[in-house]
């Protein structure tokens, strides 16, 4: 994979099954009649005896894929994300969470982004749950060589695993070393987390940083680029592990450049915005913006005209650095003195 | 207000033949949709919209007017095409399907579209909510009847069968399921993704009478639509056996057509087999004769 060129993520997920299922005969792949959609229909034509079609039926699914486990298998289950989070909650939380069995639960089409389905498979809601479900790791990966890191990663993890992987192609940004780097990693640094797992600086800056999950960090790279141009520039920070969330990496940002922007294909509430705010909140208090879809159900669209209308373009995350900049400490906001004092302690306590 | 106009069995056939136009040019013109099992249901959404339901286009929240539950909510082009067919909003407003700000959505609104009875997309939950508004005509002591169209994949849903079990539990013989038993689903045969088989004795087993049609013709349609009003004591399931795809050769049996847009060719083509409907107009209500059958009470 050269960098910028764009590659199917999903794409890049049914092949990095089909690498895993050749060196671990433990891996297993279930998928509920989305096969094709879901490229796990990569993993069934190498190794039909260790794919299990169960039919439209994912509640079934996610109970048999714990059984699967439980019994020594790594399975990887994988259906819309509509479906693997919302129809299976129960399911994931009693059967998979709770026992800390070791499934993967694999959703694909992300956010709003969903070809003009509308807003029943339209995924804008998945992260909140799955965040708040004791033990579970949730991953999204920003283009097709961290799907493939994160698939490696989730098989050698024990323990569930959300994985969020979106429909189209993106050009691929991520870092090259951290392919290398992922497996000599294993154990993790300073956090316990691979480097692509913690949130990163993509493209350097102090004005206010632009915290980013999954594909929309490309919009962020794309409202930086036209924020220079007003002579402001925004830090894009890429967090692709929603959780464990790098709780130190984001208040960093924070504390660095004094104001944040989240941006997320999901709704504002309990996703990556959501879990800033918490980490900010009680670490780091500086204006905080979240842009992602205000708590109102998706529709049917081509995905340019479902960003414009939701809120998910770069002009929308550029303009909301306009407006957090404007409270930002030391620019004329209110309260500019105390949350510069604010801002300076966390500095301090790094 | 109660509009109960009909169309003689002789007439269907130019309206399917309508419909399925309408089908094939929506999903063109939008480059998404789901040609395989829209195609599959026309004769069966025809005949509950022109010869069985009561309900009114004028008035399409009449509080007696019977219910349509399309549980399989992505044949969405079928549904809209009868409804604009029977005067529920103009047929050129079909070509807004799955553009920004229709009232068409890909999967059914019932909060967008006119003459939609309930919000589908998520397969398996419309039998359940089509034995609440069966279950809530009963307390309410109301005459109307609801139908439920499913996908044959979509009965491998456990929820389907929870609903079944309830409906046999509460003797809902105002609820009328339609099996859509194309035989394919997204990925494939059903018989190789998750035999359903025996099919009927399932339902027979939950406390349902079963009738078996062909889910093309419209005689035994409307038929079995009457047996299943004069059956008391259970809801009845129509098991309609039917070819996904229909009327166009080349998408006919083929799960790749499931979902997936039609090019600029295949466009032109398949309106070819499926012949030009005689008049491009909807039928409106001078088109429309008194009911002589499926509606009488
Ligand atoms: C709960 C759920 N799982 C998966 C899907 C994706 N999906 C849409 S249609 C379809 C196949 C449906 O097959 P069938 O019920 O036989 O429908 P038909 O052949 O009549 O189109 C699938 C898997 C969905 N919409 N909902």
């Amino acid at each position: 994979m050269s960098i910028g060129v764009r590659e199917s993520i999903r794409d890049a997920f049914g092949d990095a099954l089909v690498e895993l299922g050749r060196k671990d005969p433990r891996v297993v792949v279930l998928d509920a009649d989305l096969a094709e959609s879901t490229r796990s229909a990569k993993f069934a034509k190498q190794f039909p005896a260790r794919f299990i079609e169960c039919g439209i039926a994912e509640q079934n699914m996610v109970g048999v894929a714990a059984g699967l486990a439980s019994v020594g298998f790594v399975p990887f289950v994988t259906t819309f994300c509509v479906f693997a989070s919302k129809r299976v909650y129960d399911q994931v939380s009693i059967s998979v969470a709770y026992p800390r069995l070791n499934v993967k639960v694999c959703g694909a089409y992300t956010g709003l982004f969903t070809g003009k389905t509308g807003a029943t498979h339209q995924a804008i809601e998945d992260l909140a749950l799955m965040r708040a479900v004791p033990n579970m790791t949730v991953i999204e990966p920003i283009d097709a060589r961290e799907a493939a890191l994160a698939v490696r990663y989730a098989a050698r993890t024990p323990g569930p695993v959300y994985l969020r992987i979106a429909r189209d192609a993106y050009p691929v940004i991520s870092d090259p070393a951290a392919e290398q780097a992922c497996d000599a990693e294993r154990d993790g640094g300073a956090n316990g987390l691979p480097r692509f797992m913690k949130a990163r600086t993509l493209a350097d800056g102090d004005d206010v940083a632009i915290i980013a999950m999954g594909t929309m960090v490309h919009a962020a790279l794309a409202a930086r680029d036209a924020l220079r141009e007003k002579g402001v520039v925004p830090r894009v920070v890429a967090v692709s592990c929603l959780k464990p969330i790098d709780e130190a990496g984001i208040v960093e940002a924070a504390a660095e450049t004094g104001a944040v922007v989240t941006v997320e294909n999901h709704s504002i509430i309990g996703g990556l915005g959501g879990a800033c705010a918490e980490v900010l909140g009680e670490q780091c208090p500086v204006p905080l913006k979240r842009v992602g879809i205000r708590d109102v159900f998706g529709e049917s669209g081509s995905d340019a005209d479902l960003a414009r209308k939701y809120g998910l373009t770069a002009d929308h995350i550029a303009q909301a650095c306009l407006e957090v900049l404007a409270t930002k400490a030391g620019r004329g906001g209110v309260g500019g003195s105390a949350r510069i004092e604010r801002a300076g302690a966390c500095r301090r306590e790094l | 207000m109660e509009q109960c106009t009909y169309l003689s069995v002789t007439q269907l056939p130019d309206v399917a033949r309508r419909v399925r136009h309408h089908i094939l040019s929506m999903i063109h013109a939008s480059g998404a949709g789901h040609p395989g099992g829209s195609l599959s249901c026309v004769e069966i959404l025809v005949t509950l919209y022109f010869r069985e339901m009561r309900v009114s286009p004028t008035d399409p929240r009449w509080p007696d007017r019977d219910r349509f539950v399309l549980s399989k909510g992505h044949a969405s082009a079928t549904l809209y095409s009868v409804l604009a067919e029977r005067g529920f909003f103009p047929v050129d407003e079909l070509l807004t399907f799955d553009v920004i700000d229709s009232r068409l959505q890909g999967h059914v609104d019932m909060t967008k579209t006119p003459g939609v009875d309930m919000s589908t997309g998520s397969l398996g939950q419309g039998l359940s909510a089509a034995c609440g508004m069966a279950l809530g005509a009963k307390l309410g002591k109301q005459e109307f009847r609801v139908y439920c169209l499913l996908g044959d994949g979509e009965s491998q849903e456990g929820q389907i069968w929870e609903a079944a079990m309830f409906a046999g539990n509460r003797a809902l013989d105002n609820l009328t399921a339609i099996v859509d038993y194309n035989k394919v689903q997204l990925c494939g045969p059903v018989a190789q993704v998750m035999p359903l088989e025996p099919y009927t004795d399932k339902w027979r087993s939950f406390g349902w009478s079963v009738v078996e049609v062909d889910g093309h013709d419209f005689e035994q349609l409307i038929s079995g639509f009457r047996r299943a009003r004069e059956t008391r004591g259970a809801p009845t399931v129509l098991v309609a056996h039917t070819v996904k795809g229909k009327g166009v050769s080349f998408m006919e049996g083929q799960a790749k057509w499931h979902s997936r847009p039609i090019a600029d060719d295949e466009f032109e083509r398949a309106l070819e087999e499926i012949g030009l409907p005689q008049a491009r107009r909807a039928f409106g209500a001078d088109l429309l004769t008194d009911g002589a059958g499926g509606g009488k009470r």
